[in-house]
């Protein structure tokens, strides 16, 4: 499985006053399982950027290709494609619909053409790999917390078997335990179904934990594409764009002002307390 | 699709007549409508034309958006210019065919009434064009003004304001929750209208609670600063007429008597 943006542009509104360029000549690949975030600052592109992963939107100009192939060329199954790149949308507690939790998870298999027994099958595994406990199965939806309708709808994107998954913010709004925890599982799910992950989000320090490439948007650009270490050298430019490196980055570098030969590299907690450990000798 | 919907839509310009008092316009519109159906002769039309094109000008608004909005209304006027060409008595016959005979009257109202509608048409969307929702709505309130002893005109005006505020919100909504099911493989394109109409469940049922969660979360804001109705209500804003809004309604009375004389003339 592999993406490929090449040259996309995409303008809201085109034709009328309210025009507005949105994703400006973006061209990015994305190979197969790789864990990846993106950044940026509110209305910087990125929920449109991952729109065009599965389709659901059409570039103004450029292409996107899924395994070498145009998504939009003329016979192209785009159904079939949204079932390779779940996509899991920022508040996504909003789209379910259904009377019990078992039967909204089985909207995605169903639709796929699944048997009642598949989707049931499929339904519980993903169920089971966000952590949902089974008592809330027969629940309806609605009477769940924020939290629980959240891990439900990842759960029905999760049923489709996608070879990659993609999350608009799926932890905003949530308390810290039920960030980790999710974020958590995503890693999981990375790590043993080994698929491609990509996450939109507002917390550096989740992006240098979890992440191996971090994707920034700025008005509807890409500066820049990298490891967390290097995008994260850059914070001073990050900063001019309304963004930050993780609080580590910051402490690292005070320190090696101050003549301490930290790593400045650093951009977790357990990194910088071995490298601040063998600065001092211990 | 949505995207095609274009009434009610403001377009913003810097223009003489985006200026204008709210009230200017909507009384304006109210005249010329009267004026459509006040002429009946060729030459009137032809003033009510000049008035109109005179009007779209000044206000900066492309044509071509004008007209994009008229495609909606399009099937409505065609029916229209059809029940009058076939079902127009008149003495004249120009053709007949099958069990149908058009008439030299029929041919003459057919055409009169596409005139008549286009033009109300084009002149109501270019007041809605040139005026936001919320101006609308005030100039409704102050113009109903005096009608405040039997109707609570300003919890009509809340409601309208609030009504058209909301349509673009539910539209984006409806979008956002679109993709999202279609994101899980939703079709919502084929099948046939029954098919489509079960199609529709993931779609609506998501929508109606958000408009129910929307409305109680509207109702407990303005409820938490304070909002008790139009009793004692002042604006920040008030509108009050100025130069320009003067000259404004003297064209129009211009325009009118131009178009009573013609009547009365010809
Ligand atoms: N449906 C729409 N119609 C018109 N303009 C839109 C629409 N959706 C987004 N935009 C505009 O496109 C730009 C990019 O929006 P986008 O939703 O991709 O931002 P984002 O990076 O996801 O922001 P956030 O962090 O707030 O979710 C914004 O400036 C926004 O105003
Ligand atoms: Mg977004």
């Amino acid at each position: 499985m592999s993406i490929e943006l090449r040259n996309v542009t995409y303008k809201y509104s085109t034709g009328t006053a309210y025009e507005m360029v949105a994703l400006d000549n973006i061209s990015l690949q994305i190979p197969d399982g790789q864990f990846i975030g993106i950044i940026g600052h509110t209305g910087s592109g990125k929920s449109t950027l991952i729109q065009h992963f599965n389709g659901l939107i059409r570039p103004t100009s450029g292409q996107v290709l899924f395994d070498g192939e145009d998504i939009w060329g003329e016979k192209y199954d785009r159904r079939h494609l949204r079932s390779q790149v779940g996509l899991v949308f920022q508040y996504p507690e909003h789209q379910l619909f259904e009377t019990d939790v078992l039967t909204d998870v089985c909207f995605g298999p169903k639709n796929l053409g699944c048997s009642e027994e598949e989707c049931k099958e499929r339904a519980l595994e993903a169920l089971h790999q966000v952590g949902l406990k089974e008592k809330y199965y027969h629940m309806s939806p609605f009477d769940l917390s924020g939290g629980q309708k959240r891990r439900v709808a990842i759960a029905g994107v999760l049923a489709m078997n996608p070879k990659m998954l993609v999350l608009d913010e799926p932890t905003a709004g949530l308390d810290p335990k039920g960030r980790d925890d999710i974020l958590d599982k995503v890693k999981e799910l990375h790590e043993t179904r080994g698929i491609s992950i990509a996450i939109v989000s507002h917390s550096m320090e989740d992006m240098a934990k979890y992440v191996e490439r971090i994707i920034v948007m700025n008005h509807g650009h890409m500066p820049f594409d990298g490891t967390p270490r290097e995008v994260f050298s850059h914070y001073l430019e990050l900063e001019k764009i309304g963004l930050a490196a993780p609080q580590i980055t910051y402490i690292m570098h005070a320190l090696a002002e101050h003549g301490l030969a930290v790593n400045t590299e650093a951009t977790t907690v357990s990194e910088a307390k071995e490298s601040i450990l063998k600065a001092l000798g211990r | 699709m949505l995207k095609d919907i274009t009434i009610g839509q403001y377009y913003p310009a810097d223009s003489a007549i985006h200026k204008l008092d709210p009230r200017v316009k909507i009384i304006t519109t109210v005249i010329y409508i009267v004026s459509l159906f006040v002429t009946n002769d060729w030459i009137g039309y032809l003033a009510a034309f000049l008035f109109l094109a005179a009007c779209i000008k000044v206000s900066k608004v492309p044509l071509s958006f004008i007209l994009k909005g008229m495609k909606s209304i399009a099937f409505l006027l065609g029916i229209t210019v059809v029940f009058n060409l076939i079902f127009t008595p008149g003495e004249e016959v120009l053709v007949t065919f099958w069990k149908i005979t058009i008439t030299e009257k029929g041919l003459e109202m057919a055409v009169r009434m596409a005139i008549r509608l286009s033009f109300l048409i084009v002149g109501t969307s270019l007041m809605t064009l040139t005026t936001t929702p919320n101006q609308l709505t005030n100039a409704l309130e102050r113009l109903m003004k005096p009608l405040s002893f039997m109707l609570p005109v300003h919890e009509i005006a809340m409601m309208m304001s609030i009504a058209l505020r909301f349509i673009p919100i539910l539209m984006e909504e409806t979008d956002k929750i679109m993709k999202a099911q279609m994101a899980r493989g939703a079709d919502f394109e084929t099948g046939n209208i029954i098919v489509r109409i079960k199609n529709m469940v993931p779609l609506l049922v998501p929508l109606f609670i958000s408009a129910f969660r929307r409305a109680n979360d509207l109702a407990m804001a303005m409820e938490a600063r304070c909002y008790h109705g139009g009793a004692g209500r002042t604006q920040m804003k008030p509108l009050s007429y100025r130069g320009n809004d003067w000259v404004a309604y003297g064209v129009m009375w211009g325009y009118l008597a131009v178009c009573i004389v013609l009547r009365i003339v010809f």
